[in-house]
């Protein structure tokens, strides 16, 4: 494998707005055959890739969603594009944005915004919607015409950069941190024995509807889900109901979405093996990919692992690789210890 | 063109050494004197053969920016703007601090768990904070409160003409300037290179008081009003219509007799150009055309879009035709009457 911040970068910089996951997808392929992981594409575009248990005992889902936040065309006013938002967009975040939008060629612009000298200081504090924003590629109209089109899809832009204290700020840091985690999974299982076979689902489209997490589990029919995606970690300032924060370990939820039994085994394994991990509570239905693999089939019994992660859907999010590599440390550690007393019967009762 | 390499320098209103150092360095070889007044600012002085007419041409090499205002126990910063910027421009964005260049984010709550109220209300910039990564502010030791930060933007350019950067606005005039320093000319020439434009015109107060001129012509990198086709919004001038001229802004009335010598001077040599839309910004102008007995005072400009942002856009064919409209204005009013 490439070293961790590097490949973070490349993950964090590719563009992958949903359903047009295709470069994200492309530098998974080529970690998953570094790493001689055998891969499959499925109809809706998830990457699948299986480790073989050494005795085929059960099968185990990891989903991690390589889709990202972006934007989309909705037509040409003159020289500038209008745009609408693909999953859920801050509009506050957007002025003074760099974008890349992906028309005949990929065109490099920004999001306008109107200098203080031509705005009134009242209208300076309303939050422009996306109605009133726009993104400026720097063509004139004609130009602009025959390059781009409704329907275009434009993802944010933004440098990788790393702060203080090994934290790493970049876009789609949610959710290519997980993506990031599964890949080196992969890399912890070569050196420890597991009985179950390990599918890793790259799933597309979370930011939507779910859809890779439907489509992925329904056709795998695993034993077990697990869901790896990012949590939200305290922030300054931020309500003390949330507790999660960064370098203190991948956060294990809570709540009628996740399985108790699991929850509980991979709470204990954490602590034997006393690798770092939080619990957080997840009173509702998680709006990850556990919610539709919970759902699948005939129900799924499911956990999810969140890696702490700050300014969520925002360009710049903040997140600690030693979280991401804990994550795969007690994945990989959960994962060989699997058997089916963590969820048979009623774990609920107890 | 050294704008790609001035847009990427950092300075802001009292912080305009690395721009000062940088441009001493092209020009110094190109001038008879040079002087860094007490105010920073940066006086290059081109003797001619002739004693008159003298001529000051002024660009900012301050920018818009922040500074650190504290730290606080959790290891984030506080700050505060430096000259007018949007604070919907701040949220979410990389800044580098202070000249050892440190990297932070401006980070806001995320969308997920917003009130409804919150959504259509932008922070005020006393709720927003920057996050360099530390966990406490003992961490702090490389950053001082007063350190002054910057949009963290790389200059690019989007297309044949059009180019990306931040502090456009006043660079393109240094860059503008830094060409003519290099030209020969036969008159008295002061190329200057103001400080703290952005939170008042105060660098230029200082240098009308030491420079007694008969003209002077400000670059400037001036607000493009292009806009998207909404009516409220003002229209000139246009990105891609040539320099831009002041008729009147906030600082000041133009003098009538020299604007009408520019004008005559781009329709002769087929220079488009554009005027601003009055009332808005003000200039060096302001302050260098009331000291001593008064000095006749133009703004010429290039439009750039999205100024005090961190991506301002610009056309590089304004620029070449700003270029060739000074020149000419220079050559002529260096004629004398």
């Amino acid at each position: 494998m490439d070293d961790l911040k590097t490949l973070l970068k490349k993950l964090s910089e590719a563009t992958g707005v949903s359903a047009m996951e295709k470069d994200v997808k492309d530098i998974v392929k080529e970690e998953l055959a570094k790493l001689k992981i055998p891969f499959k594409e499925d109809l809706v575009g998830n990457i699948v890739a299986l480790k073989k248990g050494s005795r085929g005992a059960g099968k185990v889902m990891l989903a991690s969603h390589i889709d990202e936040i972006g934007l989309m065309v909705t037509f040409l006013d003159e020289n500038i594009l209008r745009f609408t938002t693909v999953g859920g967009i801050d509009e506050r975040i957007l002025p003074g944005q760099e974008v890349i939008v992906y028309g005949k060629r990929p065109l490099k612009g920004v999001i306008g915004s109107i200098p203080p000298h031509f705005v009134s200081k009242e209208k300076q504090n309303k939050v422009l919607s996306t109605e009133e924003l726009f993104i400026d590629v720097g063509l004139s109209a004609k130009e602009l015409k025959r390059n781009v089109e409704t329907g275009n899809f434009v993802g944010l832009r933004k440098n990788f950069q790393e702060l203080m204290n090994e934290r790493y700020s970049g876009k789609s840091l949610d959710n290519r941190v997980s993506v990031l985690s599964l890949l080196l999974l992969f890399d912890e299982l070569k050196r420890i024995n597991h009985n179950w076979d390990v599918y890793s689902a790259f799933t597309v489209q979370e930011e939507i509807t779910g859809l890779g997490a439907v489509s992925s589990s329904y056709n795998i029919q695993p034993d077990v889900g697990i869901a790896v995606d990012v949590g939200f970690g305290k922030q300054s300032n931020f309500p003390s109901e949330y507790t999660v924060e960064l370098d203190k370990g991948p956060a294990i939820a809570i709540g009628p979405n996740l399985h108790p039994g699991l929850e509980s085994s991979i709470v204990q394994i954490a602590k034997d093996y006393e690798v770092p991990y939080q619990i957080v509570a997840a009173p509702g239905v998680t709006g990850t990919d556990a919610c539709d693999i919970q759902i699948s089939r005939q129900g799924i019994p499911t956990i999810l692992v969140s890696i702490p992660l700050l300014y969520m859907h925002t360009p710049c999010e903040v997140v600690m690789l030693k979280d991401v590599k804990r994550t795969a440390r007690l994945l990989s550690l959960f994962i060989s210890h699997l058997s089916s007393d963590m969820f048979k019967g009623d774990k609920y009762a107890t | 063109m050294l704008l790609e390499k001035l847009s990427n320098l950092d300075g802001a209103s009292g912080d305009e050494a690395e721009v000062r150092n940088f441009i001493k360095g092209k020009v110094k070889n190109y001038v008879t004197n040079i002087e860094v007044d007490p105010f920073g600012n940066l006086i290059c002085f081109k003797k001619g053969r002739k004693k008159s007419p003298i001529i000051i041409i002024d660009a900012h090499m301050d920018e818009v920016g922040f500074m650190i205002t504290g730290k606080r126990q959790d290891g984030t910063l506080t700050f505060s703007k430096v000259g007018g910027i949007n604070t919907s421009v701040v949220i979410a964005k990389t800044l580098r601090i202070g000249r050892k260049k440190i990297r932070g984010v401006v980070g806001i709550k995320p969308v997920h768990l917003l009130e409804k109220e919150e959504r259509k209300k932008v922070p005020t910039l006393k709720e927003l904070y920057i996050d360099v990564g530390a966990k406490s502010d003992k961490e702090l030791k490389d950053i001082e409160i007063g350190d002054f930060a910057y949009f963290d933007t790389d200059f690019e350019r989007l297309s044949n003409n059009v180019i990306k950067g931040k502090a456009f606005d006043d660079r393109v005039g240094c860059s503008l300037l830094i060409d003519i320093a290099r030209k020969e000319f036969n008159f008295p020439l002061y190329t200057v290179f103001s400080t703290q434009e952005e939170i008042g015109l105060r660098g230029a107060r200082v240098i009308g008081n030491r420079i007694n001129a008969d003209y002077a012509i400000i670059l400037e990198g001036t607000g493009a009003g292009d806009f998207p086709s909404r009516k409220e919004n003002a229209r000139v001038p246009f990105l891609g219509k040539g320099p831009t001229l002041t008729v009147m802004d906030r600082s000041m009335i133009a003098d009538r007799e020299l604007l009408e010598i520019i004008i005559n001077i781009a329709k002769r040599e087929k220079i488009s150009y554009q005027l601003k839309q009055p009332g808005i910004g003000g200039t060096d102008a302001g302050r260098i055309q009331v000291s001593q007995r008064g000095v006749k005072c133009s703004v010429i400009a290039v439009p750039a879009r999205y100024i005090h942002s961190p991506v301002s856009l610009m056309n590089t064919k304004d620029y070449r035709d700003t270029f060739k409209l000074v020149m000419a204005v220079l050559r002529h009013l260096g004629r004398g009457r």
